[in-house]
């Protein structure tokens, strides 16, 4: 393999890893929160390529007006999903709120084949975004520079708003203890919310990007690409956004190489994932940054 | 007029009744204790105050306004802040930010405030900044205030409670056990503490107290409570030589006399 495949092999799994990464934060921010894994959430983001699809092609709005508009509206579907699936359900034992996660994302996709059909659909990429560039010997998609420096800046934002902002210290302060947190006088429905509608808004982000990268969308896109990146999420230590971060990487990355480097296992990229997620369960069940804590009783 | 009010205040789990008919009445300005025996339904007490358990009957007045059932984080805006028994630290952020979080409810700027970083929330946020310094300041914890919360050592996690909850701008504080695993002389400096926190901040003050020393040199009036029942309430000097007070609880220390 020459040098050039090799860069554009890696800028390929970095772009991919980025895509996860972003999709895996919503899923670990939501654990965070209120130790759920929001098994709807592949299907937000397959919603959010919809919109957009709609925005572009069925209202002829512009792709730079269409896209934040997706964002929001994006933002706002997690939010509807976590008041009408998990809010009554606060009391509730933990494997019921589960079961109704499984049950938002039947709804979700189901209702897009009825309202929009099970036929895929074209993404409206964007030219500008698809347009190939030569580097050396090798020709790459701009988008695949681009998706990386989006992911880079949505990261810098999620840092700041969780790490500086009163929004964020009580998301953190509600993940380490509802009660105390309600106590101190924290609207915890509302920091609930608000973390769907962040993990969401991300999940759009990513999804806007995986529109363009495979410009096709179909109701059932978002379930494999939900259960990898809910894999990235416990890899890299669910409960920890960094450790999503990293889980993403390490996924695309090492399923792009696994692909270039053993063609012949082409076929079980899929798989990938999956014998990965043995793997460190096997090895370290609480994923790589995740911490050894015993399940409060 | 009195600042809080529990009338017939019972509360069931299940068969059990925690807590059976609580009658307590505080005035402004009082230091008023709750003392029992284990499992006598005192944190009980603090758990419906605070809104964390709904009263299976009777009502909750504070300030004359009824509170019984309302929530947790409207409940603290209202002016009644806690401690816990078992400290309840947000373990893993700075004890700055420990402090900062209860500041939370009282910022005025809204989020689109927040995001343009408009001089009216620049100005709140670095008021509340100022705020919580001069609280740990307080409480002698500035130095202290980039550690995380939970490396702290057990006596200034107990501090750093009591901060946070000035931080909410209480107008009556409930102390959970304030003194609990403090030696004598640790348990002294901190009544004092609380006589003083009290003045400066002009609090109603509640508290739960296993230390009858402590109990009994810092309230004014104190409550015992026996199996969910009140079983004495008076002046500390009337509760300490009430006989079913020393059978449930006292005696103990009446032996050590002997």
């Amino acid at each position: 393999m020459t040098l050039d495949l090799f860069l554009q092999h890696l800028s390929n799994g970095i772009s991919l890893g980025s895509l996860y990464a972003l999709i895996a934060i919503g899923y670990t921010m939501v654990y965070g929160i209120l130790r759920l894994i929001n098994f709807a959430h592949g299907d937000i983001f397959m919603m959010a390529t919809y919109f957009a699809f709609f925005g572009i092609v069925t209202f002829r709005i512009p792709w730079f007006i269409t896209f934040p508009l997706v964002l929001v509206l994006t933002a706002g579907l997690g939010m509807g999903v976590e008041t009408v699936a998990y809010r009554p359900l606060r009391e509730a034992p933990k494997i019921s709120l589960l079961i109704s996660a499984i049950g938002a994302s039947f709804f979700l996709e189901n209702l897009t084949i009825v309202l929009f059909g099970g036929v895929p659909k074209p993404f409206p990429a964007p030219k500008l975004f698809t347009d190939v560039v030569q580097v050396g010997a090798v020709s790459i998609q701009k988008l695949t520079f681009y998706i990386p420096i989006v992911t880079v800046i949505a990261l810098l934002g999620l840092m700041y708003l969780i790490n500086k902002t009163k929004t964020g210290m009580a998301m953190r302060a509600v993940s380490m203890d509802h009660e105390t947190a309600r106590v101190m006088g924290i609207n915890i429905n509302r920091t609930i919310s608000f973390t769907f509608g962040l993990g969401s808004f991300l999940a759009a982000v990513g999804g806007i990007m995986w529109g363009m990268k495979f410009p096709q969308i179909q109701p059932l896109m978002g379930v494999i690409p939900g259960l990898k990146c809910f894999i990235a999420a416990v890899i890299g230590g669910i409960g920890n956004i960094g450790g999503a971060v990293i889980g993403g990487f390490i996924l695309g990355i090492g399923e792009i190489m696994l692909v270039a480097f053993l063609p012949d296992l082409t076929g079980y990229r899929d798989a990938f994932a999956f014998v990965l997620l043995i793997l460190i369960l096997m090895s370290k069940p609480t994923g790589i940054l995740g911490e050894k804590t015993a399940e409060k009783v | 007029m009195s600042l809080l009010k529990l009338t017939e205040v019972t509360m069931n789990f299940g068969g059990l009744t925690a807590l059976k008919s609580f009658n307590l009445e505080l005035a402004p300005g009082e230091i008023v204790g709750l003392s029992g025996p284990n499992g006598a339904g005192k944190t009980t007490v603090f758990n419906v105050i605070t809104g964390v358990y709904e009263p299976s009957h009777g009502q909750i007045f504070f300030m004359e306004q009824e509170i019984t059932g309302m929530r947790p984080d409207l409940i603290t805006k209202a002016g009644i802040a806690r401690t816990f028994q078992n400290i309840r630290l947000f373990k893993g952020l700075s004890v700055m930010e420990n402090v900062l979080i209860a500041h939370h409810l009282h910022l005025k700027a809204n989020y689109l405030a927040a995001m343009l970083k408009l001089p009216g929330y620049r100005r709140e946020e670095r008021e509340m900044r100022e705020r919580s310094l001069a609280l740990l300041e307080r409480v002698g914890l500035a130095d202290l205030r980039d550690e995380q919360a939970g490396a702290l050592p057990y006596g200034m996690q107990r501090r750093l409670e009591i901060a946070r909850a000035l931080a909410t701008n209480p107008k009556l504080l409930l102390l959970d056990e304030p003194a609990a695993g403090m030696n004598p002389k640790e348990a002294e400096d901190l009544t004092a503490f609380i006589k003083e926190i009290q003045t400066e901040f002009d609090l109603t003050i509640f508290l739960i107290e296993h230390h009858m020393d402590v109990v009994m040199n810092i309230s004014e009036l104190i409550y015992v409570l026996d199996y969910g029942m009140t079983i004495a309430g008076g002046k500390p000097a009337e509760v300490q030589n009430n006989q079913r007070v020393i059978e449930a609880y006292l005696g103990v220390n009446e032996d050590v006399e002997d």
